[in-house]
């Protein structure tokens, strides 16, 4: 989050108003059908946009849409005056690195402004850091401030598990968490929480916070991606930075992530990105060496296979990693990212 | 006698509804939101204590609601006051500054005439409330 105090100006209450809040219904009557309603919320095109630009992550993609329906049959009881609590919609999201927590996490935040269940669209991304304090009296401004920011869209906690510190007795992140679970509890129609991390220590955290476990609603797992989704993904992000894959470059970095995939460290799309980068920094390097051949718009955009080949990759090495580091601990792991 | 300060001066007392939707217009214009409180309600006092921080990069007035909360349970019988301040080159003052609390009894002021050299009068408002020592006020 970047510390401005120049926030950006938004739109004018007015022109904001929630989406599902403008459908009228006249009181107690039954609306036509749920689909009706469905299409009116724009919440079609949210999904579309999910599917269009997330690749794979079926199981994700259906819990949200659970969740959604949930939220609209909910919507439509109360205005009908059926009244039941107003649902709980703090989440827990697992998963590997580079899965797309956070992008999930955004899009979500989307979904829930639309159907009128958060002020506005706002997404506060924050780790440990920006909630734990340094000395005594000072963790709970420090998590109050964050909270406060938050408040009206969703506060996303990245690796949530490093709050909870047992070997430290006197770590200040159980204050953190005491704070939040309080906000989470009292102040739901303010604020929604989703916590992020690998699944493995996110449940040990869950195991020693039971009250956590108990105010988080939803639990979503993220799957690792498969070899086929990879190479979509990376095609995509060439794409969008204007780049491509020629015919053998494609093969390649086919062979690339079968090859990656199974080495240690891997963080799935964002290995992949990793990877893309370094691709077009040969790139530029091989563009130099001929540069006395006329560019062409051709030239500028194409990934031609030597730039994938000559990745260390291909000869056993991991690539961004010291050369002839062996994995001792945590191999094939895709958990252990550090 | 109620003592009345700032933009909305002439206006009844906000409810808490109107209270958050000026807050959130000073969100909207990107102005940071400070809550303030005193126990001297003479006119002329501008220094008034502040409560917590400054709140900027805020989207909603769900956070100042919950410090204005927080505020006046410590301070039920203080003034308390928002004001919203705007860092926009050229600006860079208050835009805005309304009470949102004030004590139940208000016992208003004394007026004092001090009669000077040949018939010049020098008034002087004194708040009864401030012949009190701070703290045992309201």
């Amino acid at each position: 989050m970047a510390f401005s105090m120049h926030a950006p100006v938004q739109a004018r209450p007015e022109e904001r108003r929630q989406a599902l809040d403008d459908i009228d219904l006249p009181e107690g009557e039954l609306p036509g059908s749920l689909a009706e309603i469905y299409e009116k919320s724009g919440i079609p095109e949210v999904f579309a946009r999910l599917d269009r630009d997330l690749i794979g992550l079926a199981p994700v993609k259906g819990r949200v849409r659970e969740i959604a329906s949930l939220l609209i049959v909910d919507k439509v009881r109360r205005q009908l005056g059926l009244t039941a609590e107003p649902p709980t919609l703090h989440m827990s999201f697992t998963g590997n690195p580079g899965t797309g927590k956070t992008t999930v996490a955004m899009r979500m935040a989307q979904i829930l402004h639309q159907l009128g269940y958060i002020r506005t669209d706002r997404l506060v991304a924050v780790t440990r850091d920006d909630m734990v304090g340094q000395y005594i009296g000072h963790t709970a401004p420090k998590t109050k401030e964050i909270l406060k920011r938050a408040m009206g869209g969703v506060l996303f906690i990245d690796e949530a598990y490093y709050l909870f510190r047992p070997e430290n007795e006197r770590d200040y992140g159980a204050e953190a968490i005491e704070i939040l679970l309080q906000i989470m509890e009292n102040q739901r129609d303010d604020l929604v929480v989703v916590v992020a991390g690998y699944a493995d220590k996110m449940a040990k955290f869950f195991t020693a916070n039971p009250g956590f476990r108990s105010r988080v609603a939803h639990h979503i797992d993220f799957p690792d991606y498969g070899a086929a989704e990879l190479l979509e993904i990376g095609e995509l992000m060439l794409a969008r930075q204007n780049y491509r894959f020629d015919a053998k470059a494609r093969a390649a970095f086919a062979d690339y992530v079968k090859i990656r995939m199974n080495q240690p460290h891997f963080a799935n799309a964002r290995s992949i990105r990793n990877a893309l980068d370094r691709a077009r920094m040969r790139q530029a390097i091989r563009l130099f060496q001929e540069k006395d051949k006329p560019l062409t718009k051709e030239s500028l955009t194409t990934i031609q296979e030597g730039e994938i080949r000559q990745s260390r990759v291909f000869r056993g090495g991991i690539e961004g990693w010291p050369e002839g580091v062996p994995d001792a601990q945590g191999a094939g792991q895709p958990g252990m990212e550090k | 006698m109620p003592m009345t300060q700032g933009t909305f001066s002439f206006l009844p007392d906000l409810t808490d509804e109107q209270i958050r939707a000026q807050v959130k217009y000073c969100f909207d214009n990107g102005w940071a939101v400070n809550i303030e409180y005193t126990d001297d309600p003479h006119p002329r006092n501008t220094y008034w204590e502040m409560w917590d921080l400054p709140m900027f990069d805020l989207a909603d007035p769900a956070g100042v609601i919950t410090e204005l909360e927080a505020c006046k349970k410590v301070f039920p019988n203080h003034y308390i006051r928002i004001s919203a301040f705007d860092s926009t080159a050229g600006w860079e003052s208050l835009r805005i500054s309304f009470i949102v609390n004030r004590p139940k009894e208000e016992p208003g002021y004394h007026l004092e005439r001090n009669e000077t050299h040949g018939r010049t009068v020098q008034y002087t408002l004194r708040p009864y409330a401030t012949q009190k020592p701070a703290g045992q006020r309201y």
